[in-house]
């Protein structure tokens, strides 16, 4: 296609030179002549099904009709769009399709446009869509590759379908034939039916190519591979196709790269509650029990409901309860507090008043406004008329024992302030899911050589002195990985991180441990035992002088080897035999 | 003396990475345990020579407790191990000295079990209480005279 090799060729008497092997449809395109057409994509090999592009070709005194889709350009070709005898084809081609396909819109629109109001052939189905175009079944072959549609029957009985009509094995539920059908004949059902509020509700990807997130940095476009139908049939790559940049390669895979750094600073974040832990509350049963994180995307501008708070039903809250404390401060999942809850709960309450009508209720067990400007936060939301419940949820039922109780969720809560237990029917549910460590905290421990505490957070050297420190020297922590906390002191904690880091690589020497191991060298007598024993490989045997050396820049100071040395050789600076000895007789003192 | 009156002295060599951490938070978290415990800090419980044992023994413990990072968590990557080692062989030189298989203890207490060192110091305290004063030298024992 891409030989040097042009053609001239007029179309409705304009002469255009394009190259050749490119068809006639897409010489009009390049000319701004419009050829209506049904069946044609550009992505897809020509299938001239629907007929609608048929053009006049008039080659001396010869006139045909072809279909302009799939005839390619010739040398000296004269084309006529809208001629007569091509106008009336098509106006054939239309009426036929309507007769075939009565609900289809597109077709429609085209009949709209050449003036045929209806059509002189027999209706046998006003409900059929489907216009045989092959569109489907193309994209099922070229693109997708799955093959898991075609054709089936001939003449009037011809429709698509999977084989024998059953859900087809080869079909890897991509939906692209029911992207690509013009006329929506095509739909995807979930066969598995999960039920999940709102689309995209369920923070799960809606391509398989993306933007993971909408700060992400770099700001460029991810493949899922899980989803990606190049890596399920090893076709597609439609993506690559159409980016000009050429920037998207499938073939590209993980690679591990080494780096040397002086310091690390681990950031790995948090792991939001799995609210459905707590069955009581009926995440994941009820459609409008929600998490924070799922409000979040509910609320987002560019969310599902494009920032409207919406129930599952597309209506909108009465009434809406926040629940705090879900998974924290709680001996059956987290005792800690996970500290950001509350003020979450407090924002959302704000924007709930802010973009609907609805009551809101918030119940909490302590009301933890703790930072700057927080306190006034919260006394702005008593006066926005939000109604502050204090005691711990314990159930969340569509159980309905009152009549203004049908059809709503009905919270059950003990007002402590009260001293009663309330049952408070509502719409919506938001559960204020606290955080939790990382599932592979403690692996990421033990590759750091530091330490996790009681809660599986990561463990600073001194809570109040060096709070960004581990007992490993140059690995500093930064954010979530090593408390709950919430924006300001992440960002307060990751900036202490990464002085401490500078720090260290701006004073371009390394303070070496005081507490070291030494050799005597007039006791050592060369024995070696302390050689297998050094897990840093710091002693060594001379052996001109047939004693061990250690190497102070290697040796960590860990003592192992002057408790093994026979001879009373080895010995370590401010923890020698003689120092614990006189430590041991001290302690007996009364 | 009665038994009710007694209140052994123990010595604890700690490693300063988890061990006296723990001990450590147990003080910040002002959990209460068993005074008897006297702690010495090394830098890993591997430092910890049997010398240092029998010389506690000697100087008059009634029990000895050595306490490190839980295995593969050791500052030092092996130190407890050696630790570990070092604690099942002195284990039984000590008894053939005559001192119980009790009275010398191992034991992982990471920086985050200040409950767990609590909780050991009483238990070690209330088991060695049973057990009753170490009787080396068949009660004339010139140091606890001295």
């Amino acid at each position: 296609m891409n030989n040097d090799k042009k053609i001239k060729l007029t179309i409705n008497d304009k002469p255009i030179e394009v190259d050749e092997g490119i068809t006639i449809l897409q010489a009009a395109k390049m000319l701004d002549i419009d050829i209506p057409t049904l069946c044609y994509h550009p992505l897809l090999e020509p299938y001239a099904a629907c007929r609608i592009c048929v053009v006049e070709k008039k080659t001396g005194e010869n006139s045909d009709l072809v279909t302009s889709c799939n005839t390619k350009v010739q040398e000296g070709m004269v084309i006529y769009t809208d001629s007569e005898n091509a106008t009336k084809a098509r106006r054939l081609n239309v009426e036929l399709l309507m007769a075939q396909a009565p609900a289809a819109k597109p077709v429609q629109e085209i009949a709209k446009e050449l003036g045929i109001e209806k059509t002189r052939f027999e209706i046998e189905d006003p409900e059929e869509k489907c216009i045989l175009c092959g569109l489907c079944v193309r994209t099922c072959e070229q693109i997708v590759g799955a093959e898991a549609i075609s054709f089936i029957e001939r003449g009037k009985n011809r429709t698509v379908s999977t084989p024998f009509g059953e859900p087809s094995e080869a079909c890897i539920g991509c939906a692209a034939c029911a992207y690509f059908c013009p006329t929506e004949a095509i739909t995807v059902e979930d066969l598995y039916g999960r039920k999940v509020i709102h689309d995209e509700l369920n923070l799960g990807p809606s391509t398989a190519i993306r933007v993971p997130i909408r700060q992400a940095v770099p700001m460029v476009p991810v493949i899922d591979e899980e989803a990606c139908i190049h890596f399920k049939t090893g076709e597609c790559k439609l993506c690559e196709k159409v980016c000009e940049k050429e920037a998207i390669n499938h073939e590209m895979e993980d690679e591990e790269i080494e780096v040397e750094v002086g310091s690390i600073i681990l950031a790995s974040g948090f792991i939001p509650f799995d609210a459905t832990r707590i069955p009581a509350y009926g995440y994941g049963r009820f459609d409008n029990v929600i998490t924070g994180l799922e409000f979040e995307r509910l609320n987002n501008a560019s969310g599902p409901t494009e920032g409207k708070i919406l129930l599952a039903n597309g209506e909108e809250p009465k009434a809406v309860g926040l629940v705090h404390c879900v998974g924290s401060r709680d001996k059956n999942y987290n005792e800690y507090c996970s500290r950001v809850c509350c003020m979450y709960s407090l924002k959302f309450a704000h924007l709930i008043n802010e973009k609907t009508n609805a009551e809101i209720y918030d119940f909490y067990i302590d009301m933890r406004c703790f930072g700057k400007g927080y306190e006034e936060f919260y006394h702005r939301l008593l006066e926005e008329g939000t109604r502050f419940i204090r005691g711990r949820v314990s159930e969340v039922t569509d159980l309905a024992l009152t009549e203004q109780e049908e059809g709503k969720l009905i919270i059950n809560v003990e007002d402590t302030l009260l001293g009663i237990v309330r049952r408070i029917p509502v719409d919506m549910v938001i559960l204020a899911t606290g955080l939790e460590p990382g599932l592979d905290q403690n692996e990421i421990a033990k590759i750091f050589n530091i330490s996790c505490s009681q809660d599986t957070f990561f463990l600073e050297r001194h809570p109040k002195l060096a709070p960004v420190s581990t007992f490993s020297d140059g690995i500093f922590l930064a954010g979530t990985c090593q408390s709950p906390k919430d924006i300001p002191d992440t960002v307060a904690q990751a900036g202490a991180a990464a002085s401490e880091a500078l720090a260290l690589a701006d004073k371009g020497t390394f303070e070496l441990e005081p507490i070291t191991a030494e050799i005597d060298e007039e006791l050592c007598s060369g024995c070696q035992l302390c050689i297998g024993l050094c897990p840093f490989t710091a002693i060594t045997y001379n052996k001109e002088k047939g004693i061990s050396e250690i190497n102070d820049a290697l040796c960590k100071g860990c003592g192992t080897c002057v408790s093994a040395c026979p001879s009373g050789a080895s010995q370590q600076k401010h923890f020698r035999d003689s120092q614990i000895f006189a430590e041991i007789e001290g302690i007996f003192i009364e | 003396m009665a038994n009710e009156a007694f209140e052994p002295k123990l010595v604890g060599f700690l490693c300063n990475w988890c061990s006296y951490t723990g001990a450590d938070l147990a003080g910040t978290a002002r959990m209460t345990y068993a005074p008897n415990i006297r702690i010495i800090r090394v830098m890993c419980s591997g430092r910890v020579d049997p010398q240092f044992v029998l010389k506690a023994f000697i100087e008059g413990a009634d029990g000895v407790l050595i306490s490190g990072c839980h295995p593969g968590d050791c500052h030092y990557q092996e130190g407890n191990y050696n630790a570990l080692r070092r604690h099942r062989l002195l284990s039984k030189m000590l008894e053939q000295f005559g001192i119980e298989r009790e009275r010398f203890r191992l034991e992982w207490v990471s920086a985050a079990e200040g409950v767990k060192f609590q909780q050991i110091c009483d238990e070690f305290t209330e088991q060695i209480k049973k057990l009753g004063p170490l009787n080396l030298n068949g009660g004339k024992d010139e140091h606890r005279e001295a």
